[in-house]
């Protein structure tokens, strides 16, 4: 059953991440990206991390992918762009050289690698009858909140500086304005 | 029926990671519209959650999952500073690519 899911959604992902490459028009690859992202949070679910699906879910799939049309649509460049012109020639040959070179050191990597972790941490609660049905939500809320509050206070002022930054990057100077 | 007895390891989990970041190098690589790009910059950074995720899981530690969450708050931000920069730089040019953006070139 597992093996099932993970083949389904890894054609999601497969599929949507070519088509955010191969897609001329912006809002195509717009929404093959959210196809992408669901596929992730099937994965994440598949891997008991329930939370951060449904974090995926509504803040990538709703609220970036939202903004990414909403800019398209701001600016009108919803037009379709050429894909055959090459601006520097030998772009793409070399493109496609360094992704096999990235993907073959990742994948020996990994193949490399297989079997040598062992399990270190304090465990994963897994939703049962001991724990109740919120029980990722519960253990990844204790984690945020007591060893990781900080950086989460930090976060939030990240947040704050991001939005100011670009009210103060989108707004059009006063004197252009009069 | 034998496919369907087989269970998905750690392993397959990283490897579909890596073949997403492969695809998101690629992109950020040949695509020329900046949003296109900046779409590719998430396939990124979703291949990196995935794998958190799995490592998570694999080490049987809830702090890969608590990191997954704050990339996540993170992207969000980068997004929103990302597009405030491209729609300041394109609401005079609209038809643009990245190769015009040369304006700091020396």
């Amino acid at each position: 059953m597992e093996f099932f899911v993970f083949v389904c959604a890894s054609l999601m992902i497969l599929l949507g991440a070519v088509g955010v490459i191969v897609r001329k028009h912006p809002v195509h690859a717009a929404l093959s990206l959210v196809l992408t992202l669901f596929g992730v949070a099937v994965l994440f679910v598949a891997q008991d991390a329930h939370f951060l699906a449904a974090v995926q879910v509504i803040v990538y799939a709703g609220a970036i992918v939202v903004l990414f049309l909403f800019v398209i649509m701001l600016l009108g460049v919803d037009r379709v762009e050429n894909l055959r012109t090459e601006p520097l020639s030998a772009q793409r040959p070399l493109a496609v050289i360094t992704c096999l070179g990235l993907l073959g050191v990742l994948v020996a990597a990994i193949v490399n690698g297989d079997g040598a972790l062992n399990e270190r941490g304090e465990g994963i609660n897994l939703p049962d009858l001991q724990n109740g049905p919120d029980a990722n939500t519960v253990q990844l809320a204790e984690s945020i909140f007591s060893r990781y509050v900080v950086a989460f206070e930090v976060t939030s002022v990240l947040l704050v500086i991001a939005v100011v930054g670009t009210v103060l990057l989108t707004r059009k100077a006063k004197s252009s304005v009069k | 029926m034998i496919a369907l007895s087989l269970t998905p390891t750690s392993s397959w989990y990283l490897i579909l990671s890596a073949v997403l970041f492969a695809i998101g190098t690629f992109g950020v690589l040949v695509r020329r519209n900046p949003l296109v790009m900046f779409m590719c910059i998430e396939l990124m950074l979703n291949a990196v959650n995935l794998s958190f995720v799995t490592l998570a899981r694999e080490l049987n530690d809830i702090n890969g999952q608590t990191i997954v969450f704050f990339v996540m708050v993170v992207a969000a931000a980068e997004v929103v500073v990302g597009l405030g920069i491209i729609v300041s730089i394109m609401r005079n040019r609209a038809a643009m690519t990245v190769d015009d953006m040369a304006e700091l070139k020396g």
